[in-house]
């Protein structure tokens, strides 16, 4: 067993045992907390898979954006605590079974494909991934219009969000 | 060496509690964070599969690239909707918020 | 244009006449009888043709003017109709042509064209009168147009009849007429004697149609046609008719056939039975007595029986016995001239007198035609036309002057009643001396009439060939004709007038006079086209022209019979002794019949016209009433009738019924309901479903994506 298996089982086991404490919590701050524990843990694993760059990015967006907001919203949708007695739903058991199922399936499919244990290639060692990928971003020939659609999405959702989300003033003046 | 498989079957359980955590919780907010682990476990996939079968072209992470921008859009709107709905109804457990019911 | 194309014109002009009238010119009366009257003296233009055109041709009996058409298809062959001029036929349609011709002129006045309408006049009455400028004068007749129709129709019926050259065409030319006398006996419909005197009349003359449309039938089964030339002209037909035995009273099929044929003429020609109908017809206006009983009607039975003589008479031979239908006919017509004549002798309206007078002398034609007399019959036909027609418009003319006399002075007589007229030699002149010349003619007044060259013709052939009780029975009633008739003369126009009216009286329109006076030229001038060859100093005048031409119509010409003195001394006898005897009774009689109290209780009986009416209403009418009003309505119309049909009714209620409520209720409704109910109930089940829980809804989505990928995927695998 190479150190490296070892960390990637160790933080294997994190991401899971985060992933699962996540779903089973019915403290919310305590559930969004163990999500961010999840995220750290795919940020590992993608330096494992040597693409650095994504890792800071899923540091940098996903917990430093995503999950915060996710605590905010927490924050904001307090009602009376009382109310939620249980954290799951009455079909919890179904997609317990669901969840089961399709992980199982998954993996004995991947296992039957061919090209499931290929050993990975070696990269060359001054490789520039970061600038291949900032190259292919905003490339003509690669992924520009797809960079530039999610920049589209990204205003929508901003702008839908803030309308979404504003107060009306008119029910305001209504009830006054 | 880590084998593929290893990347796929922890993105395959990471889905799975994704999925699990979409379908059984009650509150909006913890749906959310469920689809937040489906979309890391998709990145997973993604980005191993980059690294193993095409990690000359940078397609894999590209694409990787694209699914954090789409996850942050669809939680900004999605949290957005869900303190709106809290405003109207003073409640954010699904099971409550069922106006589309028979 | 040959006399046979112009013989088919002959009835058409009355026909379209008839169209016309009613379809176009109802409210218009002057074009209404210009209409009339120029179809009728169209048609009697196109007849004189024929006739001056049939008197040039040598022999006219065998070779006649004939064209035929083939008109029914029966099977393999075609029923031929068309027309005949022989010799009788021509002196037929004279003599149709000009009385028809009269009588239409003679209805503009009789009608009161011209004259205003009455304030009380309502169609179906007659007309009684209007005020002008205060004193009233006669009214026109509200249906005049009408009238001027249905004697249109009647024209063209007799012409029809008289041109045809077959029994068919021949028959409906007589129904048409028979349809014709309904309608014009009953033109006064709301007169109540009116329209039974036109059932009556319908009626007693279908008896004997009957029995004439069964002689037809016999006689188209034994030969296999009706063409009077193929039956009458042709000697092997008539000699098989004659022989074989139809198994009817030990007759000979000719026999019974003619008998058969004859009682339609019985019918139509008011011969003793079937007379009753005649007085009766005297309902209807003047002119159309005349023509009924002078002209046309009843001329036509004795026409068609004089046509079928030959097959009457099949096995006769001259000087040999009678045939059976011959006796028959001698004796019928002998009795019934007899008879009517004594019934004539006790009335005392002006019309019926001529009624009964019509009848005698219709028997006198029959008998004649019985005693094998043919031309005697046929000559007498003519003469009596042209004489009884202008007997009956003369008294019309008579009415029409008292009822003026009535509108003047208000008083309210019975304008017919010859008992309340006298003098009116004075008032009325034309219609005096033209009445008094026709009244001649029918009492046989010697030499100069034309009454007495038929009627002696008649007597002397039945004295000739040794019919002595038919010779004395004609002879009485030539006695009583004359009587009855210069009893009618005396009591109308002779002597003091015997009411108001009748001092009143004046004379009629021209319209009306001067047809009597062209009548009564011929009613003295036809009777010379007869005279006998053989007859003392005048015989070689015109010698015997009538006989040698209308002999000619029969296969085997008649002889005349030889000149005797004695039926000429009996005639004179008898025309002027009636007459004087007439004038002496009745010249200063009073308001009652002097024979009232000389016959008593027989005065009675003729007066009551034997009760005949009275017995045929106990035996025929009033069961026949009964049967129809209990029987035939109350159990079989509606009882049996109306009791099927709503038994029916009530099956398809009742099975309507079961088909709504067995069938279409819980089958075809209840499986539409079910439908629905099914529908609803799916629907109420499935609605579960949306639960309104988007974990729910995603657990389906996954459920089912997942599932599907996955059946995919490890079956591409395998």
């Amino acid at each position: 067993m190479t150190p490296i298996q070892v960390v990637f089982l160790f933080t294997a086991a994190l991401i899971l045992w985060a992933a699962f404490m996540m779903v089973t919590r019915q403290n919310l701050v305590h559930a969004a907390l163990y999500l961010i524990v999840a995220l750290f843990g795919v940020a590992v694993i993608f330096v494992l898979l040597e693409a650095g760059f994504l890792a800071v990015i899923q540091v940098l967006v996903y917990i430093g954006a995503i999950a915060i907001l996710m605590i905010f919203a927490v924050m904001l949708t307090r009602g009376d605590v009382s109310h939620e007695s249980e954290s799951v739903n009455r079909g919890f058991g179904w997609a317990a079974l669901l969840a089961a199922l399709f992980c199982f399936g998954l993996i004995i499919l991947l296992g039957q494909s061919p090209a499931i244990n290929t050993p990975a290639p070696a990269l060359a060692v001054d490789r520039d991934t970061v600038f291949e990928l900032g190259r292919a971003l905003v490339s003509p020939d690669a992924y520009v219009i797809p960079f530039e659609v999610a920049s589209v999405l990204l205003l929508a959702a901003l702008i839908g969000a803030l309308v979404v989300a504003r107060p009306h003033i008119k029910e305001k003046s209504k009830q006054r | 060496m880590i084998p593929l498989s290893w990347y796929l079957t922890l993105a395959a359980g990471l889905f799975s509690f994704g999925l699990y955590g979409v379908l059984a919780r009650k509150n909006a907010i913890a749906i959310l964070m469920g689809v937040e682990l489906m979309l890391n476990a998709v990145n997973i996939n993604l980005v191993a599969f980059w690294r193993y079968l095409t990690s000359d072209s940078m397609n894999g992470q590209a694409f990787a690239v694209m699914v954090f921008a789409v996850a942050a859009a669809e939680v900004a709107v999605g949290l957005a909707l869900v303190i709106s709905v809290y405003r109207r109804r003073k409640t954010v457990s699904a099971d409550e918020i069922n106006l589309m019911k028979w | 244009m040959s006399p046979a194309l112009l013989t088919w014109l002959i009835p058409l002009p009355p026909l379209l006449a008839f169209f016309l009238i009613l379809l176009f010119t109802r409210r218009n009366n002057a074009l209404s009888h210009t209409v009339a009257v120029g179809a009728a003296a169209l048609s009697w233009l196109l007849g004189m043709l024929v006739f001056f055109a049939a008197l040039g041709v040598e022999h006219l009996g065998e070779q006649p003017f004939t064209s035929s058409v083939g008109w029914l298809p029966l099977g393999s062959s075609v029923f031929p109709i068309g027309v005949l001029i022989d010799p009788l036929a021509a002196v037929t349609l004279f003599f149709v042509a000009w009385t028809v011709l009269m009588i239409f002129i003679y209805s503009i006045g009789y009608n009161n064209f011209g004259q205003p309408k009455g304030e009380g006049d309502v169609p179906g009455l007659p007309p009684h009168g209007a005020k002008d400028h205060g004193h009233s004068v006669p009214s026109v007749e509200p249906m005049y147009a009408r009238f001027f129709a249905f004697i249109s129709l009647f024209a063209f019926g007799m012409f029809t009849l008289v041109v045809s050259d077959n029994l068919l065409t021949l028959f409906v030319g007589w129904e048409i007429m028979g349809l014709c006398s309904y309608l014009l006996i009953g033109f006064w419909y709301a007169k109540p004697s009116a329209r039974a005197a036109a059932v009556k009349a319908f009626m007693t003359t279908r008896v004997g149609d009957v029995f004439m449309l069964l002689g037809i039938v016999a006689l188209y089964a034994a030969t296999g046609t009706l063409n009077f030339r193929e039956i009458l002209h042709n000697p092997q037909v008539l000699d098989a008719l004659a022989t074989t035995s139809s198994g009817y009273f030990g007759l000979s099929v000719a026999g019974l056939i003619g008998l058969l044929l004859f009682i339609g003429t019985v019918g139509k020609s008011a011969q003793f039975p079937l007379h009753v109908w005649l007085p009766d017809a005297m309902e209807g206006p003047t002119p159309v007595s005349a023509m009924i009983h002078a002209a046309t009607m009843v001329s036509a039975g004795v026409y068609m029986v004089i046509r079928m003589f030959p097959l009457l008479s099949a096995g006769w031979v001259e000087g040999g016995d009678l045939t059976a239908t011959m006796t028959v006919m001698a004796a019928i017509g002998a009795f019934t001239a007899l008879f009517a004549a004594t019934i004539a002798v006790a009335q005392k309206d002006i019309k019926r007198v001529l009624a009964y007078s019509t009848i005698s002398q219709l028997g006198y034609m029959i008998a004649a035609l019985g005693i094998g007399a043919y031309v005697a019959a046929a000559f007498h036909l003519v003469t009596h036309a042209f004489f009884k027609a202008l007997l009956f418009l003369g008294s019309g003319s008579v009415i029409h002057g008292v009822e003026h006399g009535v509108l003047h002075t208000g008083e309210h007589i019975d304008p017919q009643d010859m008992f309340n007229m006298g003098g009116l030699k004075k008032k009325m002149p034309i219609t005096f001396w033209t009445f008094l010349i026709g009244g001649f003619a029918l009492s046989g007044f010697p030499l100069i009439t034309a009454g007495f060259w038929s009627k002696d013709e008649i007597l002397a052939d039945a004295f000739g060939h040794g019919h002595l009780a038919v010779f004395l029975t004609l002879a009485i009633a030539a006695l009583l004709t004359a009587f009855y008739t210069m009893r009618q003369i005396t009591l109308t126009f002779l002597g003091a007038p015997r009411s108001k009216a009748a001092e009143h009286a004046s004379e009629t329109k021209p319209s009306m006079t001067l047809p009597l006076v062209v009548l009564s030229v011929f009613a003295v001038a036809a009777g010379w086209v007869g005279i006998p060859e053989n007859f003392p100093v005048i015989g070689g005048l015109l010698p015997s022209w009538f006989h040698n031409f209308v002999s000619g119509t029969l296969l085997e010409h008649p002889e005349a019979a030889a000149f005797n003195i004695l039926p000429l001394l009996v005639s004179l006898s008898v025309a002027l002794g009636g007459l004087g005897l007439g004038y002496l009774v009745y010249r200063r009689a009073g308001e009652q019949d002097p024979l009232r109290s000389a016959l008593g209780p027989i005065y009675t009986l003729l007066e009551n016209k034997y009760y005949i009416d009275e017995l045929y209403d106990r035996i025929f009418v009033r069961p026949a009433k009964a049967i129809a009003e209990g029987f035939v309505y109350m159990f079989i119309d509606r009882q049996v009738i109306d009791g099927f049909l709503h038994a029916l009714a009530r099956a398809a209620f009742s099975l309507g019924g079961i088909f709504r409520n067995k069938f279409d209720a819980p089958v075809v409704n209840g499986f539409g309901d079910f439908t629905a109910s099914m529908t609803q109930s799916f629907g109420r089940a499935l609605r579960k479903v949306q639960t309104g829980q988007v974990q729910q809804y995603l657990l389906f989505v996954a459920l089912i994506t997942f599932g599907g990928l996955f059946y995919y995927l490890f079956g591409i695998l395998r």
